[in-house]
C-alpha cells in the first residue's frame, strides 16, 4: 500500500495527483478556512467595508492571542497532547495582573511585574499540573479540561475572599471582592500595543505586542533547538529509546507542562493590556478550546505541532473571528459570528480528535 | 517489633475497603449535614427541594450508566440528548399540545431525533477510541453551535414560524426563554398527591417518581440481557470481547445511542418540573452536573450502579440547596456558596478522571 504512494508511475502520471498531494500537505481544513476567509473579505469589499479597519482589527485580536497559542505548542512537543489545561497557567498571569493592580503600578513597572509575578506562579503550578499528568497518562486532555475548570471555578471564590482592598477593583457597596472585570485604562493599557505602532495604508500595526509575539515564537523555536529543548522532542517520539540513553520521560514532559503554563501566564498578561481589561470569574473557563482551535486549524496535530502551525493558525482564526461579525452582519441580521465561532472551533478540534493517526 | 497494620484480618479489611468506597459519598454527607444545620435550614423545605430535584435530574443521571458499563466513560455528548428534548418541548409549546398528551407526543418526537444524535455521536466515538470522553465533550459544544445556527437564526427565517410571540423581536430566532406552559407539571401532577409538613403541602411527583423506577428497572434488567453481558465483557477488556467475537463497534454505537435517547427523555423531565426552557443555555451544564451528580455518589469512570446514580443525586442536588444559604449564613455572601458549588462539580468530575486514570496507568504497567 505504502509502496503505490511512494513509487512514482511515469507511464500515467495523472495529474490530479499533484493536486491532490498539494492539498495534503496543506490540509483540507486549513484550505476551507483560508477560502472562507477569502469569501468573507471579499464580501465586505463588495459591500464597500472598511477594509483597512477590518486589517487592523485583525492584526490586533492576532497580536493579542498569539502568545496563548504559541503556550500550547511545548505541551505537544512534550507529548502531552493538546494543553487544555490552559486556564491554570491564565490564572497565574491573571493573579500577576491584579497584583500589580491592587498596589498601583502602571505603565511598564507594571507590565513587567504583572508578567513577572505570573511567570513566578506558573512554575510551581505547571510543575504540579505535569506531575498530575504524567500519573493521568492517556487521559491528558480530559485531566487538563476538568483540573482547569475546578481551577477557574475555585479562583472565584478567591476574587471574592482575596484581600485586595483598592478602591477601583474591588466592588463599591461591598467593599468587597473583585469586580467581574477591571479596567486597565491609564495604568498599563496598550502599552505594548503601542509602542512604536505607525499606520500603513490606513492599517494600524501594533508593533509592540507583534514584536512580542515574534520574540516569544523566536525563543521557543530556539529553545527546542537547544539541548533541553531537544530532549523534550527526543524523550516525546521515543520514550524508550531515551531511557536508554538516560532521557526521562517523566521529566521532561513535566518541562513542557511548565512551559506551556508560564508562556500562558505571560500570554494573559498581553492579551489583557491589549483588551483593556483583566477579566476575572468565569472569563478565563473556556479560553484554551480557541487557542486549541488555532494550532489545529494551522495544521497542528494532537501529536505534533510547529511554530509555522502556530502562526499560519494564529492568522487564520482570529482575522475569521475579527472579520466575521462586521461582514456577516451586512448580510444576516443578527450577531452571527458567535454561532459561526463555536462551529469553526469546535469541529476543528472534532476532526483533530476523530483523525485516524497516519501512522 | 510490634507492627500494626491496619486490615490485618480479613473482616478489619472488608470493612476498610468498604469505608474506602463510600468515602467519597460520605464525605458529601457529612458536608450536606454540616450546611443544613449552619444555614438552619428545615426540613420541609429541603424534602420539597429535593423531591422535585430528584424527579428533575435521576433520568439524566442514569443515562450514563449504559456507556460506563460499555467502557465508554463519562458520556458528555447527553447534551446531545438534551437538545433533542429541548427541541421536541419546543415543537409541541408551538402545537399548543399541554397536558400529558403533549409530554407524550414531546417525548415520541425526541426519540427519532435522539436515536439520529446518538448514531452521530457514536461513530464519533468509534473514531476516536482512547478519548471518547474528551470527543463527546467538544462534540456538545459543536453541536450547541449547530443548535443556535438552527433556533436562533434558522426559525422564523428559513423555517416558516407561525407563533411570533416565541420569536425575537427582530422577526426570527427564538426568544431566549421559551414557556412550557403546556407541559409543566404535565407528569408530576398526574396524579395529584401532596403530604404537609411543618403546616405547608409538599408536593410529591408519584408519577414521575414511577417513571423513574421504570428507567431504573430498565437498567437493571439490561444488565441482565445478552447484549448486557456483552457491554460487560467489552468493559472489561474491548480486545478480549472482540476475539470473543462480540461486534464491538455496533455494541459502542447502540450503548452510546442508549444513553442520548434516555437523555432526551431525561431533559423532558426535567423541563416538564421546570415550566420554562432556557432556549440556549438550559443543556449547557446537563452534562457537566449529571456526570458531577453520579460522581459524588463514589462511582467511577469504569464502574456505576443505578443505586450509585440514585444516592448522587440526592446527594450532590442537597450541596446544590445547602451550598448558596450557608456560603450566607458563614460568610455573609450567598455568591460564595454559588462558586463554592459550581467548583465541587468541576472538582470531583477532575477528581474522578485523575483516579481513574492513574489506576488503568498502574494497571498497565
Amino acid at each position: 500500500m505504502a509502496d503505490a504512494a511512494t513509487v512514482p508511475d511515469p507511464e500515467r502520471a495523472p495529474r490530479g495527483r499533484a493536486l491532490r498531494d498539494a492539498v495534503r500537505e496543506i490540509g483540507l481544513p486549513r484550505i476551507l478556512i483560508a477560502f472562507f476567509l477569502l469569501v468573507l473579505f471579499g464580501v465586505g469589499f463588495a459591500t464597500h467595508m472598511d477594509l483597512a479597519g477590518l486589517a487592523t482589527d485583525s492584526l490586533l485580536r492576532i497580536a493579542r492571542n498569539g502568545i496563548l497559542v504559541l503556550a500550547l505548542l511545548p505541551a505537544v512537543q512534550g507529548g502531552v497532547g493538546l494543553n487544555f489545561g490552559l486556564p491554570l497557567g491564565i490564572i497565574c498571569g491573571l493573579v500577576g495582573c491584579v497584583i500589580t493592580l491592587d498596589l498601583g503600578l502602571g505603565g511598564w513597572l507594571g507590565l513587567a511585574l504583572s508578567t513577572l509575578a505570573g511567570v513566578v506562579l506558573a512554575v510551581p503550578a505547571g510543575i504540579g499540573y505535569g506531575w498530575l499528568l504524567n500519573r493521568t497518562r492517556g487521559q491528558e486532555m480530559m485531566v487538563g479540561t476538568y483540573v482547569g475548570f475546578a481551577a477557574v471555578s475555585g479562583m472565584s471564590i478567591f476574587w471574592v475572599v482575596a484581600p485586595f482592598h483598592n478602591p477601583q477593583l474591588v466592588w463599591a457597596i461591598a467593599g468587597q471582592g473583585l469586580r467581574t472585570t477591571l479596567t486597565v485604562t491609564g495604568v498599563w493599557d496598550r502599552q505594548l500595543d503601542s509602542l512604536g505602532a505607525f499606520t500603513v495604508g490606513g492599517v494600524g500595526i501594533p508593533t509592540g505586542s507583534l514584536a512580542m509575539f515574534a520574540l516569544a515564537c523566536a525563543l521557543v523555536g530556539i529553545f527546542f533547538r537547544t539541548r533541553a529543548g531537544l530532549t523534550i522532542t527526543a524523550a516525546r517520539s521515543n520514550p524508550r529509546f531515551a531511557r536508554a540513553a538516560g532521557i526521562s520521560d517523566e521529566r521532561t514532559r513535566i518541562q513542557a507542562t511548565t512551559l506551556s503554563t508560564v508562556l500562558a501566564a505571560v500570554g494573559i498578561v498581553v492579551y489583557c493590556q491589549s483588551f483593556g481589561f483583566v477579566q476575572l470569574y468565569t472569563a478565563p473557563l473556556y479560553m484554551a478550546f480557541p487557542a486549541v482551535a488555532c494550532l489545529l486549524i494551522g495544521g497542528g496535530a494532537v501529536d505534533r505541532a510547529t511554530l509555522t502551525h502556530v502562526i499560519v493558525g494564529t492568522v487564520l482564526f482570529q482575522s475569521i473571528l475579527t472579520v466575521a461579525l462586521p461582514v456577516t452582519s451586512q448580510v444576516v441580521r443578527g450577531d452571527f459570528s458567535e454561532t459561526a465561532r463555536l462551529i469553526i472551533q469546535n469541529g476543528m478540534i472534532l476532526y483533530a480528535l476523530t483523525r485516524r493517526s497516519e501512522r | 517489633m510490634i507492627t500494626s497494620r491496619p486490615g490485618g484480618t480479613p473482616g478489619a479489611r472488608r470493612l476498610r475497603d468498604a469505608l474506602a468506597g463510600s468515602a467519597v459519598p460520605l464525605l458529601f454527607a457529612l458536608l450536606c449535614v454540616f450546611g443544613i444545620l449552619v444555614a438552619h435550614i428545615g426540613p420541609g423545605f429541603l424534602l420539597r427541594e429535593l423531591l422535585a430535584r430528584l424527579a428533575r435530574n435521576a433520568v439524566l443521571v442514569t443515562s450514563l450508566l449504559i456507556p460506563i458499563l460499555a467502557g465508554l466513560g463519562l458520556n458528555f455528548g447527553i447534551v446531545l440528548g438534551a437538545m433533542a428534548g429541548q427541541i421536541a418541548a419546543i415543537l409541541v409549546t408551538y402545537w399548543h399540545i399541554g397536558g400529558i398528551a403533549g409530554f407524550a407526543l414531546a417525548c415520541a418526537i425526541a426519540a427519532p431525533l435522539a436515536v439520529l444524535f446518538g448514531i452521530g455521536t457514536g461513530a464519533l466515538f468509534n473514531r476516536s477510541k482512547g478519548r471518547e470522553m474528551v470527543t463527546g465533550l467538544i462534540a456538545a459544544f459543536f453541536a450547541n453551535g449547530l443548535y443556535q445556527l438552527l433556533l436562533l437564526f434558522a426559525v422564523g427565517s428559513l423555517i416558516p414560524w407561525h407563533d411570533k410571540s416565541m420569536l425575537l423581536p427582530q422577526g426570527f430566532g427564538l426568544r431566549n426563554t421559551v414557556d412550557l406552559w403546556g407541559i409543566q407539571y404535565a407528569l408530576d401532577d398526574l396524579i395529584k398527591v401532596s403530604v404537609p409538613v411543618e403546616g405547608s403541602a409538599v408536593r410529591i411527583p408519584l408519577v414521575t417518581i414511577v417513571f423513574i423506577a421504570l428507567v431504573c428497572a430498565f437498567n437493571l434488567f439490561f444488565q441482565r440481557t445478552r447484549l448486557g453481558q456483552e457491554l460487560r465483557a467489552m468493559g472489561q477488556d474491548p480486545h478480549v470481547a472482540a476475539t470473543a467475537g462480540i461486534r464491538v463497534d455496533r455494541n459502542r454505537m447502540i450503548a452510546t445511542v442508549l444513553s442520548t435517547l434516555f437523555a432526551a427523555w431525561g431533559q423532558l423531565f426535567f423541563l416538564q418540573n421546570l415550566g420554562t426552557l432556557n432556549t440556549y443555555s438550559s443543556h449547557t451544564d446537563t452534562g457537566t452536573f449529571s456526570v458531577a451528580a453520579l460522581m459524588v455518589s463514589g462511582a467511577t469512570v469504569s464502574r456505576a450502579t443505578v443505586a450509585q446514580a440514585l444516592v448522587g443525586t440526592l446527594l450532590f442536588h442537597t450541596l446544590f440547596v445547602v451550598s448558596p444559604l450557608a456560603g450566607k449564613a458563614l460568610a455573609g455572601n450567598a455568591q460564595i456558596g454559588e462558586y463554592f458549588r459550581v467548583f465541587v462539580a468541576y472538582a470531583v468530575i477532575a477528581v474522578a478522571l485523575v483516579l481513574h486514570a492513574w489506576q488503568t496507568g498502574r494497571k498497565r504497567r
